[in-house]
């Protein structure tokens, strides 16, 4: 069977997948997914073409690999560049956007892992970081529909995918994102209404199983 | 020719984020002002223009703020797009650049800051194996990137990883000294270090690189460096 020209390597509840996913069919792209099941471990095909990190996403392209999903986004917007620009034109708006996709990577996988996989005052700190952060994206956000303004962009691609996650945080971390974050919790319901997002990321009953799955498999109560 | 107080840098000598900046406006031939904002403590102008992470470097253009230093960077090439490039125009080799400019950052400057923190033997020498590790890993990157045997990352001239890469090259020559050891050795990576005394030689470089025996005092004065005891015959 002949292998496509866009071959994306991805693991179903990974944010970092899922926003390729988005800008892939922001842009329209015909590629074929192939799931890395990293719980039974590794393939070849991944090690091989991420042997620096041996990470998902991967996005092999004429069979040359692109690693670390916002590098991949930025490919994508590149290189499918007539449809649905995901990076603002101007110099200083895309250093922006650049900025805050980079802060949501600083800031939030890591905070959302300590919400789910601690407990006590451990957890209870890392639930008041986690909604600083958001307070501090809402203000970002402020009354634009998107962080990209009018249209969805970057920092929306970067940051939508973990609306997945929010279920598997709340019901574990025993708190509400709509209470402290009313806006962010409205833009992610806009975003869902977007059949690129909506069929990107999956149910968020889904990834709350698989959050209990793995802190039993990691060993964590 | 920009106009007087157009383009500002607050900056802090020893820091190679700061470095990257500063090469990047003079590829450019930028004219600008530099700022010295040695942190800390934080200034009143430092925290309005970088409220969320409080760090230099900042390029103020137009007193509107941009920060993160590969961000400015980025920015620099994107707004001064008529001089010589930074990043190349393929979109493949600009996710090259990027992807081993983000391992410089997350994976291997860590490893050298733990060599710079690690104390006793074992710490040490294992802190030295893995920095020796990614320079070799960068080796093999820079013989991809460079083709046929040029002199930098970025072909005849230097780009955007060679600033990314470069800009540590004053630390790494710190702990090289502080250690009595040679981290970039000609032998194992010969492609490197030739290219670290050509990019420490360009004129966008030379003039913001610190000297070495500058750069030790500091580190000794910050961060408490101190000399291995040498063992005594």
């Amino acid at each position: 069977m002949a292998t496509k020209e866009v071959v994306l390597l991805d693991y179903w509840p990974s944010p970092f997948g899922m926003r390729v996913r988005i800008a892939l069919a922001e842009k329209g792209v015909d590629y074929e997914y192939r799931e890395e099941d990293l719980s039974k471990g590794k393939s070849e095909l991944l090690l091989k073409m991420n042997p620096v990190h041996k990470k998902i996403p991967v996005l092999v392209h004429n069979n040359r690999p692109v690693c670390e999903s916002l590098i991949i986004v930025q490919y994508i917007d590149e290189v499918w560049s007539h449809k649905n620009p995901l990076l603002p034109s101007d110099p200083y708006h895309r250093a922006l956007a650049r900025f805050w996709a980079d802060f949501i990577d600083k800031k939030i996988y890591d905070t959302g892992r300590r919400v789910w996989a601690t407990k006590g005052e451990e957890q209870e700190a890392a639930k008041k970081e986690f909604i600083d952060h958001f307070k501090l994206l809402e203000q970002q956000l402020g009354d634009k529909p998107y962080f990209g303004g009018d249209s969805f962009g970057f920092v929306d691609v970067a940051l939508i995918p973990f609306y997945s996650w929010f279920y598997a945080y709340e019901t574990l971390g025993n708190f509400k994102i709509e209470e402290s974050c009313p806006k962010i919790i409205a833009w992610a319901r806009r975003c869902m209404q977007r059949e690129t997002v909506a069929k990107s990321l999956p149910d968020q009953n889904k990834i709350y199983e698989f959050v209990l799955e793995l802190k039993k498999r990691l060993g964590i109560d | 020719m920009e106009e007087k107080g157009e383009v500002k840098l607050l900056g802090d000598w020893p820091s190679p984020f700061v470095i990257r900046a500063r090469i990047a406006l003079n590829i450019k031939s930028v004219d600008y002002d530099y700022i010295e904002q040695p942190v800390p403590p934080v200034s009143e102008l430092l925290l309005k223009s970088n409220p969320v992470y409080k760090k230099i470097p900042v390029l103020l253009h137009h007193d509107k703020p941009i920060c993160e230093s590969l961000i400015i960077v980025q920015y620099i090439d994107e707004f001064w797009s008529s001089g010589p490039s930074i990043l190349p125009s393929d979109p493949y080799e600009r996710a090259i650049q990027h992807f081993w400019a983000a391992y410089v950052d997350d994976q291997w400057f860590r490893s050298l800051c733990r060599l710079a923190k690690s104390k006793g033997e074992e710490a040490k020498a294992a802190a030295i194996e893995q920095v020796k590790g990614g320079l070799l890993l960068l080796e093999e990157a820079f013989e991809k990137c460079s083709k046929l045997g040029k002199a930098f990352f970025g072909g005849d001239e230097i780009g955007y990883l060679d600033i990314a890469l470069g800009s540590y090259l004053g630390w790494l020559r710190v702990n090289e000294k502080m250690n009595y050891l040679k981290l970039l050795d000609e032998a194992k990576t010969p492609g490197l270090a030739a290219w670290a005394h050509s990019f420490c030689a360009h004129n966008a470089v030379k003039s913001v690189m610190p000297e070495i025996d500058r750069l030790t005092e500091f580190a000794k004065a910050r961060y408490g460096y101190q000399e291995p005891t040498l063992p005594t015959k």
